[in-house]
């Protein structure tokens, strides 16, 4: 029988054959082996404890109290006109009344340092959505964005991969606390310009991730003069303002450029989202808050592909207008936040282990350094897979966050019970006491 | 598709022919080049060989910016029109922005964006506008904008929203109130629990012809990023798609703006009922790649969006055939699959393409919760993939699209009812079919013949009759009187890439029985003015 000729195969886009998504890095490692054998207190004491999820899942109860006292919020009540409104509303403005009831939200974690006008803030399908959209909107493809490191390993895959956008990277480390140094801006934004690639903004997370520490006013103040000179943007993701463990630790750099009487604010965009501090990751709600109306407008337009469900908005709309509901979770919600975070660190001080003073996050930033054969970042990664597979604690390794330093690991605490940060604790006592 | 009350179709500021001066510098020096060298031999050819052809280029550069600076064309259409162009224009452009300056100085931002914020006011932005400050109601406010601009469906609304006061109580609120159930996060390309209701939905839809699989099903917020993502992974910025005209407009949106990937239209013509034919993709392919475009897809619209066209079995094979032939993609969008009401049985690709079929890697389907089932603000949009790959592809970019986890609890248990949706599907035909009866006849008898058409919200009306001149300009100048003195949005053609003038979208399910004499009463005062002009 004749050998027939293969036809090409009608291809694919680089895009989509692109390793930019990164889920074949070691970092991913890990999930697969928390999702081959997940720990569950009864069935499966023995599994992996996920530790390497940042999702904040201490105060759902009031939530979830909430929605058992106010049943009429979930479906959007059931009157007539506004049912029929809410199932046909798909105008990237927004809900008005979600949109006043987020800023208001937003104005709230602020402690009022700091006021958000409704019409400004523009919803996205999460926050992922709405860092990737401002970077379509700041940068061409093949321009860069100085992000300080360590950095979340997201960010690879949110900012360059359909965008075509370069990081670079700003080096922090730990002599003073991974804060970002005016000396280490320029050397950023010099090594960019020595590779001909142009920088069109600086983007930081305050609180930081992985760090969970909020960022200082006087760095804040730096890097705005920092971006000004430049001439570039700055984009601050405060998506985990609500979780700073007391209110007033952190600042804003709304509240920065309140002080400066909103001068330069054209070139300041905060991203926000009700992922952590509210933990509702599945809602997808996400929101571009920027300074600058080109941008503003223009983002507002680009939502369409990554609108939030109007059921979801009505629904969130109310409840985040009860003041009292928010007041009472914001408070409840840092102080649980603190106590997990008191009680990891006191743990891993008694086997011995360091972590950096951290104020915000639902994770700590733990420095295993001291235990590495060599400090390089495959002696991390030997020491992580043996915590992954013998240990059996999903940890993130500081090379999947791009931290120059190696040894430092991200511990994720808000995702589960006491219970089972107990179990994870004992483990990793017992585990260093083996290693001495 | 977002068809946002200001939503804007910026993009359809390309119905403009493409301007190929600014392609077609590179591409004329090349052809002059390369012979004239082969000319120009021997003793010290080499020289004059080169410098003779740089020389012409040079001044055919400098002839082509001479013209191109005195051409008339508003600084708008052509920054939307030229898209490689424009950034070259904006890099230059943005060195005033680099300088160092005060706070009027604003840092760049980038050509995608300028894009967008240099296009305004294109007619279906501006329609809409006017719907919003002065909507029309038969009490409060008669002499109100009627909207026949928004292909929304409100006719069956109505069991929906009594479906979910009966049954919703449970679905978020008591029911699978746990944290897992819907606050944590969700996989991004939706629950499987979604995937296997929408499946049965859409094969319910169709008629129960054709059974879908739920694992090659990617959900995102909308079919809107559906669209998008499966342009991203089809094909590069640069290369384009074929998609017969008159189109949805939101397709320039959808396909060119971050994606990047061109769109060339495939002119349908209303002496075939604007029926798609072989020949013309076969005409605009090539034309396409004489242009140096390399085309990588087509998008098909089916039923057709604006002119309520099936595809027959037939087109569909011939379609798959012409695929083959060319080695592209084919991207169906069925999102009004369900919203058929004339005697044509609809027919998805997904009958068509068998499992086992080499083709089948080719084939790609759009689908959505928006029109059938009247709910755009849920934002629940399919891609479905026989393609492996693309699956993949898709999943993992869902992130930045995805459905918001109660919206999924709230859907499944409504779109596993297959009684309430039997009974949904049903209803909405009948009632979709007898708005189209009467509004067409309501045209007819005004003398205004629509397009036949089978599915879909509207009505395809040829008004050529009205205009005074047979042209863009004539359309458009309707149009205004349509918007501002008869007071009703309709969508002009020429939004819709048509080239043959005076053909208009009316979407009629925005309305109720009784505003059709309305609406007929206001045109015909309209065309009484028109006709004594001409």
């Amino acid at each position: 029988m004749a050998v027939g000729i293969e036809k090409p195969p009608v291809g694919l886009s680089r895009v989509a054959i692109s390793q930019t998504h990164g889920e074949n890095s070691p970092y991913f490692a890990g999930w697969k082996a928390y999702d081959e054998n997940p720990y569950d207190e009864i069935k499966n004491p023995s599994g992996v404890i996920q530790m390497g999820l940042a999702e904040n899942q201490v105060s759902f109860d009031l939530i979830e109290e909430y929605l058992k006292q106010h049943p009429e919020t979930s479906t959007g009540g059931d009157h007539n006109s506004n049912f029929r409104e809410n199932a046909l509303f798909q105008d990237y403005h927004g809900l008005p009344s979600f949109r006043k009831a987020l800023a208001s939200f937003m104005g709230q974690i602020r402690v009022g340092r700091a006021k958000f006008d409704p019409d400004r803030v523009v919803l996205t399908a999460g926050a992922t959505a709405a860092n990737e959209l401002l970077t379509f909107i700041l940068a061409d493809p093949g321009d860069a964005l100085l992000i300080p490191t360590p950095y979340y390993p997201g960010f690879d895959r949110d900012l360059r991969w359909r965008t075509g956008v370069k990081i670079v990277p700003i080096h922090c480390n730990s002599s003073n606390n991974f804060q970002v140094t005016r000396q280490a801006l320029e050397e950023a934004y010099n090594s960019a310009k020595a590779m001909n690639v142009r920088v069109r903004g600086v983007l930081i997370t305050n609180p930081s991730n992985p760090l969970g520490a909020t960022v200082q006013r006087q760095v804040l103040e730096d890097i705005l003069d920092f971006v000004t000179k430049k001439n570039i943007h700055l984009v601050s993701d405060e998506i985990y303002s609500g979780s700073t463990f007391s209110s007033s630790e952190f600042v804003s750099v709304a509240e920065i450029l309140e002080a400066r009487n909103y001068r330069e604010a054209e070139r300041v965009h905060i991203v926000y989202s009700l992922s952590k501090d509210l933990g509702l990751p599945g809602f997808r709600v996400g929101t571009i808050y920027s300074y600058n109306d080109k941008v503003m407008t223009t983002a507002r337009r680009m939502s369409s592909f990554s609108l939030v469900s109007s059921q979801t908005q009505q629904l969130l709309a109310t409840m985040l207008s009860d003041k009292k509901f928010t007041e009472n979770y914001i408070r409840t919600n840092r102080e649980r936040l603190r106590k997990r975070y008191d009680m990891i660190i006191e743990g891993l001080k008694k086997a011995g282990i360091e972590c950096l003073k951290g104020n915000a996050g639902l994770f700590c930033w733990m420095n295993l350094g001291p235990f590495l054969d060599k400090p390089t970042r495959e002696s991390e990664l030997v020491l992580w897979s043996s915590i992954v597979h013998e240990v059996k604690l999903n940890i993130s390794p500081g090379c999947s966050c791009h931290c120059s330093e190696p040894g430092w690991f991200r511990v994720c605490f808000a995702n589960m019970s006491e219970q089972t940060l107990e179990v994870a604790l004992k483990r990793i006592h017992d585990f260093i006491k083996k290693q001495r | 598709m977002t068809q946002t009350p200001v939503s804007d179709y910026e993009d359809d500021k390309t119905r403009r022919p493409s301007s190929p001066s600014s392609r077609g510098g590179g591409t004329t020096a090349m052809r002059v080049i390369v012979p004239l060298q082969g000319v120009v031999q021997g003793r010290g050819g080499l020289i004059l060989g080169s410098i003779i052809p740089c020389a012409l280029f040079y001044f055919l550069q400098l002839y082509l910016k001479r013209n191109r600076s005195k051409s008339p064309s508003p600084p708008s259409s052509s920054s939307a029109e030229n898209l490689p162009e424009v950034s070259v224009l904006h890099r230059s452009a943005s060195r005033s922005f680099l300088s160092p300056r005060s706070s009027t100085g604003p840092a760049y931002v980038s050509s995608r964006a300028n894009l967008i914020v240099k296009s305004g006011d294109s007619p279906y932005y501006v329609g809409l506008k006017k719907v919003n400050e002065d909507p029309y109601d038969k009490f409060a406010n008669s002499d109100g904008v009627i909207q026949l601009g928004l292909a929304e469906n409100n006719l069956t609304l109505d069991l929906v929203r009594d479906w979910l006061s009966e049954n919703a109580r449970d679905s978020i609120v008591g029911g699978d109130l746990s944290i897992s159930g819907f606050a944590t996060y969700q996989p991004f390309d939706g629950l499987m629990e979604l995937k296997v209701a929408v499946a049965g939905f859409m094969s319910q839809v169709m008629n129960n012809s054709v059974s879908f699989n739920p694992s090659q099903m990617v959900l995102t917020a909308g079919a809107t990023p559906a669209i998008e993502t499966l342009s991203f992974c089809l094909a590069d910025p640069g290369n384009a798609f074929l998609v017969p005209s008159p189109y949805y407009p939101g397709f320039d949106r959808d396909v060119k703006w971050r994606a990047g990937v061109e769109l060339i239209p495939v002119p349908c013509r209303s002496a075939d009922n604007f029926g798609l034919s072989i020949t013309a993709l076969d005409r605009a392919f090539t034309q396409a790649k004489k242009r140096g475009l390399k085309v990588r897809g087509m998008i098909i619209s089916n039923p057709s969006n604006p002119v309520g066209n099936l595809l027959s079995k037939d087109m569909l094979y011939s379609l798959v055939d012409f695929a083959r032939e060319k080695n592209i993609h084919i991207i169906s969008d069925e999102i009004f699959a369900g919203s058929t009401h004339g005697n044509e049985e609809f027919v998805s690709m997904a009958e068509i393409i068998d499992t086992e079929d080499f083709d089948r890697n080719r084939v790609h389907i759009v689908y959505g919760l928006s029109k059938d089932l009247s709910l755009p603000g849920f934002r629940v949009g399919v891609i479905y993939s026989f393609n492996e790959n693309v699956v993949d592809a898709a999943r993992k970019l869902a992130r930045f699209s995805s459905i918001s986890a109660p919206t999924q609890r709230l859907l499944i248990p409504m779109l596993s009812d297959t009684r309430f949706i039997e009974r949904f599907i049903r209803t909405n035909r009948e009632r979709l079919r007898k708005m189209y009866t009467e509004f067409v006849t309501g045209l007819e008898q005004l003398g205004i013949k629509c397009a036949k058409s089978s599915g879909g919200f509207y009505c395809w009306a040829d008004m050529s009759g009205l205009i005074r001149s047979y042209s863009e300009k004539g359309e458009l100048e309707l149009w205004d009187k349509l918007l501002n003195i008869a007071k009703i949005n309709v969508t002009p053609g020429s939004a819709c890439h048509c080239i043959e003038p005076g053909w208009f979208r009316c979407c009629f399910t925005t309305l109720t029985e009784n505003d059709i004499p309305v609406v007929m009463e206001r045109i015909r005062k309209i065309s009484e003015t028109c006709k004594s002009h001409s």
